[in-house]
């Protein structure tokens, strides 16, 4: 087996693990999506508890999928763990509370002497559904972008400005993906709404509310993919100097993975026609089409990061600090024994699936909201 | 490197972890347990068609959702902190220490949180068998992840099944199984989902107790009681058990920290263990420290000595005789030994990873034959590697009192649990637990000695291993990530009023629910 199964293999084998994981979270978002709207979407009480009761019953699966992305991260590339964690450590402080809060938000919410009132953790929902998704988005988008820093000779991080992170917020491409991902978050949250829910008017002011946040994903996003594949990025060669400037490295990065760049395609494809069967055809299911999508979507642009040479982490001040699927890595041991418990995906995505639709196969409706059971 | 450390930075990061470390174990071991008292409860349900222990099950699966939520909220903050604050042990230990949290996730997190949505909300969507399944998969669940964090954290006290890779400047694993099944993570496991089992049988029985002193839910309190007493008394032993062993393997892997939670200072043969004891500090120092003796003390004679080795002749090396060392008979290494073993190894990285940078092969290929493919350099030096950072030998020892303290107070609530286990089993066997109204203010009281006496066990094994963050070969100043120390304060404050404010509204909310009690929420619902 040990000669059968490569380092440079297990090493990309975990990348797209990742990328796996990045995808399903940022498709998982949907419920921060909906929470962003706690206060614009509904046109009464009984609605804003429907929709919290929709999202509030898929909020752990969100959660777990972060805590597993960090996890595998962790494990399979701890030295972005490290690095990132380490040295980004404002954005990355910020993402964590944005997710406390959102935790205990919706068993507290409508519990009778909760303290704080249920005004507060409704905003608390707000505030996880708007700066989660957008931080994570724009923390991405360092990927490509790249950070100030460098690494020692023991590979000890030093972060190149004080503000460790929050200075990614200055570059608008950086920006630009963080309000990307907020609008497909909102915009997959009112698509799973209208799949979940049964009421027409809450239906009908997801519908109009569709429109706008699509068009604002769209334009942000199509921002991003532009300066992306007009953006210089680094290549690792195999002899001297070890790194290099690609000035088209993304764009370079698509046309010498096909493959890559159909699945990419194929994902935005399903995005955007999950987004029409909704909007011209009053189809209930775009969410399945638009969650298959941002699924598939992420995953390629993680692979573009990641795979051909690629540096997943660039350092703008040190090159040679940039981390790699290569440099970044556990050891060979480690991701062979990691990737045997990898195989077990499958039966977890089976069982969350079976579980899904069991909780599902009911539409919430008001009358719910007033039936004997466990509310949020 | 070490020379230039903030040490206020050391010392807020760990105020940090600490601090999320604790406000997570309040949460967390009545979350193992009373997911599997629900699991039985709701059993019994299922099996007799009562719709009475339905009710139950429900009202005891309120207090649990209420729990649950903030003990994911604080888990997922200790997840990212090992990387947010301790960014050179993430990568000095990542390639073994991500592996069981990687795990945890795939394997532990998603069973949890997938039948957790079925268990609240499934009630009238899916079958009662599959429902009680899923409530049996929360409680599976919920004791998985605990086993990985744990064995993650055993690496931390026991450092096994890896070697040094010079080439990356890190430990790499090369045997998961010695990794999974070293004897600290085995005693960790056990003992901490034991007690959180115990801690949660505290619980029932405390509130069952409150119900019964108020004259209210007397069927539900005392069906409570019961299930609660049984669980807790088999919990209480298997916790005094695996303690037990517990201490065994810190005596073998961890001497110090085994003296400091006796504050035994002296070694000799035939040593006593402390029963009760209050310290008080002595004229006599180490180093800058001052020795610790006993103000008064109740010893049981000989008994250290046999629970370390089996007889009243074994010895049991002192706090001294581990810094200073002992003489050739009792081959005790002295820490100034050790510091100069780790500096030598230290030194002999530094040289390996200059050669790396100019690409001096010839060198490269000397010194790691040399020395780190000769397993003698690894066995007598490498291993004390961590010691190279410590500026003197006294640094190697931790706090004597709050190791002593936490450990007894450990240990003397869990006598004191197992008594109230026996008495509330005994009680409600017989009939009369209702008329014993000073038992029920006891059971109800101990509640808060449950949660006592569960996070001192962390504070003996977290503090006890200092100044270790990994036993032997990292310290906790060297794993610290470079950040300022004022923005490790600042977080450190946001954390505190956060968590705290969370905590008083968990203890609103479920003091109402308590007193809401189930029959009132079965009417409103």
């Amino acid at each position: 087996m040990t000669t059968m199964i490569s380092y440079v293999f297990l090493q990309h084998y975990w990348w797209m693990i990742i990328s796996l994981l990045a995808g399903l979270l940022v498709f998982l978002m949907f419920v921060q999506g909906g929470q962003s709207m706690i206060f614009s979407l509904p046109g009464n009480e009984t609605q804003k508890r429907m929709l919290v009761n929709a999202m509030g019953r898929k909020w752990e699966f969100t959660f777990t999928t972060l805590v597993t992305f960090g996890g595998a991260f962790f494990a399979s590339f701890p030295l972005f763990y490290a690095t990132s964690f380490g040295g980004a450590y404002w954005v990355w402080i910020a993402i964590l509370f944005s997710f406390i809060i959102q935790a205990i938000a919706y068993e507290y919410r409508s519990k009778p002497a909760n303290v704080y009132g249920q005004k507060t953790f409704d905003i608390f929902l707000l505030i996880n559904g708007t700066l989660g998704p957008f931080l994570i988005g724009t923390a991405v988008a360092t990927f490509f972008t790249g950070s100030d820093f460098n690494l020692d000779i023991m590979n000890s991080v030093k972060w190149g400005t004080g503000w460790h992170g929050l200075e990614a917020l200055l570059d608008p491409r950086n920006t630009a993906l963080g309000l990307a991902v907020l609008f497909l978050a909102r915009t997959n949250g009112l698509l799973y709404l209208l799949n979940t829910i049964d009421d027409d008017d809450l239906s009908s002011r997801s519908v109009k509310k569709l429109m706008v946040n699509a068009v604002c994903f769209l334009v942000f996003f199509l921002f991003f993919l532009v300066t992306l594949i007009l953006s210089s990025g680094l290549t690792i060669t195999s002899g001297a100097p070890g790194i290099l400037v690609d000035h088209y490295k993304y764009l370079h990065n698509f046309l010498q993975m096909p493959a890559v760049l159909i699945i990419f395609l194929a994902g935005v494809i399903f995005v955007l026609t999950g987004i029409g069967i909704t909007v011209f055809k009053g189809s209930r299911k775009g969410i399945w089409y638009a969650g298959a999508g941002t699924v598939i979507t992420v995953f390629a642009l993680f692979l573009v990061a990641g795979f051909n040479n690629s540096t997943f982490y660039p350092s703008v001040s040190d090159f040679r600090s940039s981390l790699t699927i290569y440099n970044a890595s556990s050891s060979y041991f480690t991701l062979k024994t990691m990737m045997y418990v990898s195989f077990i995906i499958p039966f977890v995505i089976a069982y969350i699936w079976y579980a899904w639709k069991a909780i599902n196969k009911r539409k919430i409706t008001s009358g719910e909201m007033n039936e004997e059971g466990d509310l949020y | 490197m070490i020379e230039h450390l903030d040490m206020s930075l050391v010392d807020w990061s760990r105020a940090q972890f600490a601090l999320t470390a604790i406000y997570h174990w309040i949460f967390v071991p009545l979350t193992l347990g009373l997911s599997f008292l629900i699991a039985i409860m709701e059993t019994i349900y299922v099996r007799t068609g009562n719709e009475e222990w339905k009710r139950m099950t429900r009202f005891w699966m309120t207090l649990f959702g209420i729990n649950f939520a903030i003990g994911i909220a604080t888990g997922i903050i200790l997840e990212f902190e090992f990387g947010t604050n301790w960014s050179n042990y993430s990568w000095f230990v990542g390639d073994i220490f991500g592996a069981p949290l990687a795990i945890e996730g795939i394997l532990a997190f998603f069973l949890e949180s997938t039948f957790v949505a079925v268990m609240f909300f499934g009630w009238n969507k899916v079958s009662k068998k599959f429902h009680l399944t899923s409530t049996w998969l929360v409680a599976v669940g919920a004791n998985l992840s605990a086993l990985w964090i744990l064995v993650a954290n055993a690496w931390m006290q026991n450092p096994v099944g890896m070697t040094f890779n010079p080439d990356t400047a890190r430990n790499e694993m090369v045997s998961f199984w010695a990794v999974l099944f070293n004897p600290v993570a085995v005693d960790k496991f056990l003992h901490a989902i034991f007690s959180g089992f115990l801690l949660a049988s505290i619980f029932v029985l405390g509130i069952s107790a409150w119900f019964l002193l108020k004259k209210r839910e007397g069927w539900m309190a005392k069906r409570s009681i019961l299930i609660a007493a049984i669980f807790g008394l088999i919990s209480s032993l298997t916790v005094a058990f695996t303690g037990d062993n517990s201490a065994k393997t810190i005596a073998s892997v961890q001497p110090v920290k085994f003296a400091a939670m006796e504050a035994h200072y002296y070694g000799s043969e035939n040593v006593g263990l402390t029963a009760f004891g209050v310290l008080k500090k002595s004229d006599q120092k180490i180093g800058e420290k001052a020795i610790m003796d006993f103000a008064f003390r109740i010893k049981i004679p000989g008994f250290l000595s046999i629970m370390t080795g089996g007889d009243v002749n074994t010895y049991v090396p002192g706090i001294k005789d581990l810094v200073y060392g002992e003489d050739d008979s009792r081959q005790i290494l002295s820490v100034a030994d050790k510091i100069r073993k780790g500096i030598f190894a230290r030194n002999v990285l530094n040289d390996y990873k200059r050669a790396l940078m100019v690409n001096d092969t010839e060198q490269i290929r000397v010194i790691k034959k040399q020395y780190f493919q000769d397993k003698k350099f690894m066995e007598e030096n490498f291993r004390y590697f961590g010691y190279a950072f410590l500026m003197k030998p006294e640094d190697a020892v931790p706090n004597v009192s709050l190791s002593f303290y936490s450990f007894h107070l450990m240990v003397m609530l869990g006598f004191f649990f197992i008594l109230v286990c026996s008495v509330s089993m005994f009680l409600v066997l017989k009939g009369s637990i209702s008329k014993h109204r000073w038992f029920l203010w006891i059971a109800l009281l101990s509640i808060p000695l449950a949660y006592i006496a569960s996070e001192a066990g962390w504070v003996l094994a977290e503090a006890g291993r200092q100044p270790w963050i990994i036993q032997d070969l990292m310290p906790v100043t060297r794993a610290v990530s470079q950040i300022s120390a004022s923005s490790v304060m600042t977080t450190f404050i946001l954390f505190a009023v956060l968590f705290t404010a969370l905590l008083i509204a968990e203890v609103s909310i479920m003091l109402r629910q308590i007193k809401t009690g189930p029959k009132h929420q079965e009417d409103k619902l």
